[in-house]
């Protein structure tokens, strides 16, 4: 069984992600986005561990899938407290933190 | 002829003190503890006693000098150099310079004249100084001036005489500017102290020279080793203690400050210009006749130095209507006369002591005089505005006249016995330099006798409401001895006296043959200083004086009422320029240092200001710039392993 196709996969899917983080301006969508993007990674990971045949991908794509739930708890209550505060999730608004 | 000569040179071989001359430290220390005690205890507390403490203590020292001058004549000429080391008193390496005391038969004759005269001037000032407040301050002050004076003439290396040498130039700081609520005062004694200055810096190399030639700056050993030195190492010696000379002496090119100087009280004058201070020049270039015997370029330097000053001196004194100021031209001048015969070698040293014995006796007598006519005049020093005072002040008056017959050299006053061999001398040595100094003679005689005919003669030009009066007994005694003495002071030449009593250390007089018998020589000076004073007697004598200066007058009058242009020179060759100099420094510093270094943290400004407008606050353009690096580190990658 070829890792091509998987692999392949990933890659739409991490593309697909960092556009999204790029282009939109929603909080919730860019969240959803990054969350998109460790995915893909995941995904190439397993993959490479399959065709090495070792664990070590499979570990690593864990840690990644636990800090991501971390990441959701963390980020999803700051997008909650900005949303209170300024009524809106668009991370364009969130810009007073410049020159 | 420097072969020949080396052999005949007397060297200092001072032996140990013992007797009376071991208290030689006593003679300084006196005047030291009068000055540290009234300026420990301040003004106030000892304004009852402290010209009492400060004429004590100097008379003090002249008895002590008499004492040891006493058992110096009772030794054989062998045995009249003694040397007291009190101690060591700086050790470092190879260096070593003692706090020793040398009493020689030159310092002898300092100690006399320094402490002598400076008593009778202490005496005077009791009276002179009677109404200031800060009259006690001011007998600390010149106790502390005959202090370092007496250390500067005892000292037995040129590092102790530079303490002495320092402390004379703080002491007439000090003095010059005693009446320093007066700007021009203040700015006098600054004067006097940044000239001085300049000579300090030829005495201060010239002590270290002394060292790195001889390994030792005590006057024994250098002189000892004298002849070993190269002449080139001399002559650059001679040239140094020359101009440290003509800094403490005013000789040309540093002579602006000695006019100026009159603005300190009139003792003080008398004490700079008679006893201290600006014989300290003389003194050194007779002490080191060890150097300049074995350099005759430096002592054509002196000759010279002292011929301009002495023509320089007297024709200032010529324009002054100041009548200290006058003075101080004359001191100018006769000092002058002093260096020339300094210059002359063994030939002249004698005659140049000889003569400032005689100066400080006449000098100080006139001084003093001049501050009695003061004091009378209600402090006034025109002497346009004086005239027919010898009725208003008699004793003065005679006392002064002493003085005058003395300076001109009319016989058989002290001046004529000095003054005459100075020329005599100057004619064996050279004729340009001998007619100078006759005609030195006879501008002194000119001047001087300007000054008696515009002073005590003609007719009252007085101010309103001046009443003259004779001074105090306190300033009248010192009067009536200093024209004793500057009646009397030629019976030191008596048979040569003065001549052989400094052979031991200047050497013996080498005898130039004139063309003429030295009384044609002493006829010649005497008609010369006739003329003088007839040329006054006619130019001011037989009219009258204006009340006040005459303006239209000529080119060479207006140069010497401007002291021959000397500030003016000053400025335009050296403040003119060092000021020009540093303001170029200055702007160096501001733009092109200052510029790079404020240039360089500009750039920098400038770029970070350019460089923080990436911050704009937009989160997805810092995850568009996150995106692109990790792109570049994977194509790095890339490139690397492939």
């Amino acid at each position: 069984m070829s890792a091509t196709p998987f692999l392949v996969l990933s890659a739409i899917l991490f593309t697909i992600g960092s556009v999204g983080v790029l282009t939109r301006r929603n909080a919730i969508v860019v969240f959803m986005c990054v969350e998109l993007m460790l995915n893909a990674s995941n995904l190439a990971l397993v993959t490479f561990a399959r065709v090495h045949g070792n664990l070590d991908g499979q570990v690593a794509a864990f840690f990644v899938m636990v800090v991501a739930a971390a990441e959701v708890v963390v980020g999803l209550a700051i997008i909650m407290t900005i949303f209170r505060t300024r009524r809106s999730a668009s991370v364009d608004e969130a810009s007073l933190l410049k020159y | 002829m420097n072969v020949a000569l080396q052999e005949t040179l007397p060297v200092v071989e001072p032996s140990a003190t013992s007797g009376a001359l071991s208290l030689l430290w006593v003679i300084i220390a006196l005047p030291a503890l009068g000055a540290t005690v009234i300026l420990l205890l301040g003004n106030r507390r000892t304004s009852g006693f402290a010209h009492l403490l400060g004429c004590a203590t100097v008379v003090g020292s002249f008895v002590l000098s008499l004492v040891c001058f006493v058992t110096l004549l009772g030794r054989g000429e062998e045995e009249r150099q003694v040397v007291q080391k009190l101690y060591t008193w700086v050790e470092a390496g190879s260096f070593s310079a003692d706090f020793a005391l040398l009493y020689d038969p030159l310092s002898a004759l300092f100690l006399l004249l320094i402490t002598g005269v400076g008593s009778l001037i202490h005496v005077y000032s009791v009276g002179y100084m009677e109404h200031d407040a800060r009259r006690a301050r001011f007998f600390a002050y010149l106790n502390l001036f005959v202090a370092a004076m007496l250390v500067l003439v005892l000292a037995d290396n040129y590092l102790l005489m530079f303490l002495g040498w320092e402390g004379v130039g703080l002491a007439s700081y000090l003095l010059i500017g005693f009446w320093q609520h007066k700007p021009s005062a203040a700015v006098a004694a600054k004067k006097a102290f940044v000239v001085n200055r300049v000579g300090d810096i030829g005495m201060a190399l010239g002590t270290m020279l002394v060292f790195t030639t001889f390994g030792t700056v005590a006057f024994a050993g250098v002189s000892a080793a004298a002849g070993e030195a190269s002449q080139t190492t001399m002559t650059v010696l001679g040239l140094l203690f020359l101009l440290a000379a003509c800094g403490k002496s005013a000789q040309v090119p540093l002579q602006s400050w000695l006019l100026d100087a009159m603005e300190g009280p009139t003792p003080v004058s008398a004490l700079i210009h008679a006893a201290t201070m600006v014989t300290a020049g003389v003194y050194l270039v007779v002490r080191s006749n060890f150097i300049y015997d074995h350099t005759e370029a430096a002592q054509t330097a002196v000759v010279v130095v002292g011929t301009v000053t002495l023509l320089w001196g007297a024709v200032i004194g010529c324009a002054k209507d100041d009548i200290k100021k006058a003075l101080a031209g004359s001191t100018m001048s006769q000092i002058g006369y002093m260096m020339l015969a300094a210059g002359l070698g063994p030939a002249g040293y004698a005659f140049a002591i000889f003569h400032l014995l005689t100066h400080g006796f006449f000098k100080a007598n006139m001084f003093l005089g001049a501050g009695s006519v003061m004091h009378a005049m209600d402090d006034d020093v025109d002497m346009r505005h004086y005239g027919a005072l010898q009725k208003a002040v008699p004793v003065t008056f005679l006392t002064f006249a002493l003085g005058y017959l003395a300076i001109i050299g009319v016989p058989p006053f002290a001046g004529f016995w000095s003054k005459d061999k100075i020329i005599e001398a100057a004619f064996g040595e050279n004729l340009v330099v001998g007619t100078a100094a006759l005609l030195g003679a006879g501008i002194t005689a000119f001047y001087m006798t300007r000054v008696m005919l515009m002073t005590f003669l003609g007719s009252k030009r007085w101010e309103r409401g001046v009443h003259p009066h004779e001074s105090p007994k306190t300033m009248t005694v010192p009067l009536v001895v200093l024209a004793a003495l500057s009646a009397v002071g030629g019976l030191l030449l008596l048979g040569d006296w003065v001549v052989e009593w400094l052979a031991p250390v200047v050497g013996a007089e080498e005898h130039h043959e004139l063309a003429v018998p030295p009384i044609v020589v002493s006829l010649v000076v005497l008609l010369v200083v006739a003329a003088g004073v007839g040329l006054a007697v006619a130019l001011v004598g037989r009219r009258e004086v204006p009340r006040t200066a005459p303006t239209s007058v000529s080119f060479v009058t207006r140069a010497a009422r401007a002291d021959l242009y000397g500030d003016a020179i000053n400025e335009g060759l050296l403040m003119r320029p060092g000021d020009s100099f540093v303001r170029g420094l200055v702007s160096f510093d501001d733009h092109t240092l200052d510029g790079a270094v404020s240039g360089t943290g500009g750039a920098f400004g400038g770029l970070s200001s350019t460089f923080r407008r990436m911050q704009t606050g937009f989160v997805r353009s810092y995850a568009l710039s996150l995106l692109l690096g990790a792109l570049l580190v994977v194509v790095a990658m890339l490139a690397v392993n492939l």
